[in-house]
């Protein structure tokens, strides 16, 4: 798990050793590099984390571990920081740009998004989903104020598409997970998420 | 699909010991915080909140262990208030385990307190905590509070001399998250929530909304949410026995809005 100053992380620690996983809190680049996963966590805000991901290089560990087609799962603005870039404020932060869009206020009477919400689970013919196997309708717990609410990412028939899963609060849709390859990601945070978050990162682990 | 209402426990801690006052006066003894954390979590409480009404350095170190263990065992948010006055106070609850957090009185006296720690932690940590009683001359009267509701202290005795739907407000923009609504005339009264003021609070600010004071019976619970609020929050009938959470939710789903049924098997903690 990606240690780059991102608040308390023993929760999440904790949800992943319960899930399973021996846990590595690390900073360091080799550590995170060599790791059967890594985990990327996030909380606060968009340039705040970015900046601490890159004075520790972190988004250099996230491409390397993905061009080795090694596992990486971002959770909530961990996810977000995986997009080319985020607007807080009306402050533009550039991103890691593993994916293309922008991570943007969300448009709802009651902001920020906060509590359990289900996600409209995706599945193609070609790809089942691992992390949401056997729980498809369960809630998982949200707490944020922006999202990505465009997905602009193209793929052609030779590529595998990565399944999107949707969220919807208060008429706004947005982005709630991805699984793409290697590269597997949250809005939500399983690691608040009670026995469905717990679930969901055995789901992941199981897959490492 | 949509969000689910959540049902939240609040634990009024002191010294290590659960307590809950009746109209914050009479202390009751109703166990181990972290048991009841357990507890709650297994009947599927979506939330906890830890209120901290210790008035010694022992007692407020002895909440930060506290704090640590629940979050070591129950995977679901914590907030945690009751005397935080500094980004320093916020800083050491969550690195305690503490997800969010809330303010009440340091704020009122110091409103910049809100957005240090806004800016700091984000929006999402930051609980403001309303103390709101109905003032003695109602809407439009002379004094604070010309909303009919005026922010008090000390459990509800004295007037902080602020308007508490227009203090919401303010707190809102400047960085709380969510507005815990706590009705010191319904409070321990279990005749229900005061509907009125979720209903003025709701339309005066666009962040979470959280009702307590006033629960007692299953049919409360609905006419809040019904009245805007977001979350439900209650101790006294959660801790006798009186109410269960799954009831609570039971009732909220009958009344048509959306409750989490948690159906997963969890890997042994």
């Amino acid at each position: 798990m990606l240690d780059y100053g991102s608040g308390n992380l023993r929760s999440a620690v904790r949800a992943m050793e319960r899930a399973g996983a021996s846990v590595t809190l690390t900073a360091d680049l080799p550590t995170a590099q060599e790791a059967d996963g890594l985990v990327v966590p996030g909380v606060g805000a968009y340039a705040a984390c970015m900046a601490g991901l890159r004075a520790i290089k972190g988004e250099r560990a996230i491409g390397r571990r993905l061009a080795g087609g090694r596992p990486v799962l971002g959770i909530c603005v961990g996810m977000q920081v995986l997009f080319e870039r985020g607007i807080e404020h009306g402050v533009e932060t550039e991103g890691c740009d593993e994916w293309p869009g922008v991570v943007e206020r969300l448009q709802a009477p009651v902001v920020p998004h906060m509590g359990w919400n289900t996600v409209e689970v995706e599945q193609s013919p070609q790809t089942a989903t691992t992390l949401f196997e056997g729980i498809e309708d369960q809630h998982f717990y949200f707490v944020h104020s922006y999202g990505v609410r465009d997905w602009t990412l193209r793929t052609n028939d030779r590529t595998r598409a990565p399944l999107v899963h949707w969220a919807e609060h208060g008429g706004d849709r947005f982005v709630a997970a991805v699984e793409n390859g290697p590269l597997s990601a949250t809005q939500f945070h399983p690691e608040k998420s009670g026995d469905a978050g717990a679930a969901l990162l055995r789901n992941w682990v199981r897959a490492l | 699909m949509s969000l689910a209402v959540r049902v939240i426990p609040c634990l009024d801690v002191d010294g290590g010991r659960v307590v809950k006052g009746i109209n914050f006066l009479e202390l009751r003894d109703a166990g181990d915080p972290v048991e009841l954390a357990r507890t709650y979590d297994a009947e599927g409480a979506d939330e906890l909140t830890f209120l901290d009404i210790s008035a010694s350095h022992e007692g407020r170190a002895t909440t930060m262990e506290i704090v640590s263990a629940t979050a070591e065992q129950v995977f679901i948010p914590l907030t945690v208030g009751g005397g935080i006055s500094s980004v320093a106070d916020v800083d050491r609850l969550l690195r305690a385990g503490a997800d969010k957090i809330a303010v009440n009185t340091a704020a009122i006296h110091r409103p910049e307190l809100v957005s240090e720690i806004a800016d700091r932690y984000g929006n999402q940590v930051l609980v403001l905590s309303v103390d709101a009683r109905r003032t003695t001359d109602g809407p439009g009267g002379a004094g604070a509070g010309g909303s009919g509701w005026e922010v008090t202290t000390h459990g509800g005795r004295q007037s902080a001399g602020l308007d508490a739907i227009e203090w919401a407000a303010r707190a809102s923009e400047l960085g709380a998250g969510e507005i815990l609504l706590n009705a010191m005339d319904a409070d321990g009264t279990q005749d229900g929530f005061d509907l009125d003021l979720i209903a003025a609070v709701r339309r005066a600010v666009t962040v979470p909304v959280i009702a307590s004071g006033g629960a007692g019976r299953l049919e409360h619970f609905a006419p809040a949410v019904d009245a805007g609020a977001d979350a439900v929050l209650a101790a006294t009938v959660f801790h006798f026995g009186t109410l269960r959470v799954g009831e609570v939710k039971d009732s909220l789903a009958a009344a048509g809005h959306p409750v989490r049924r948690e159906t997963a098997s969890a890997p042994p903690v």
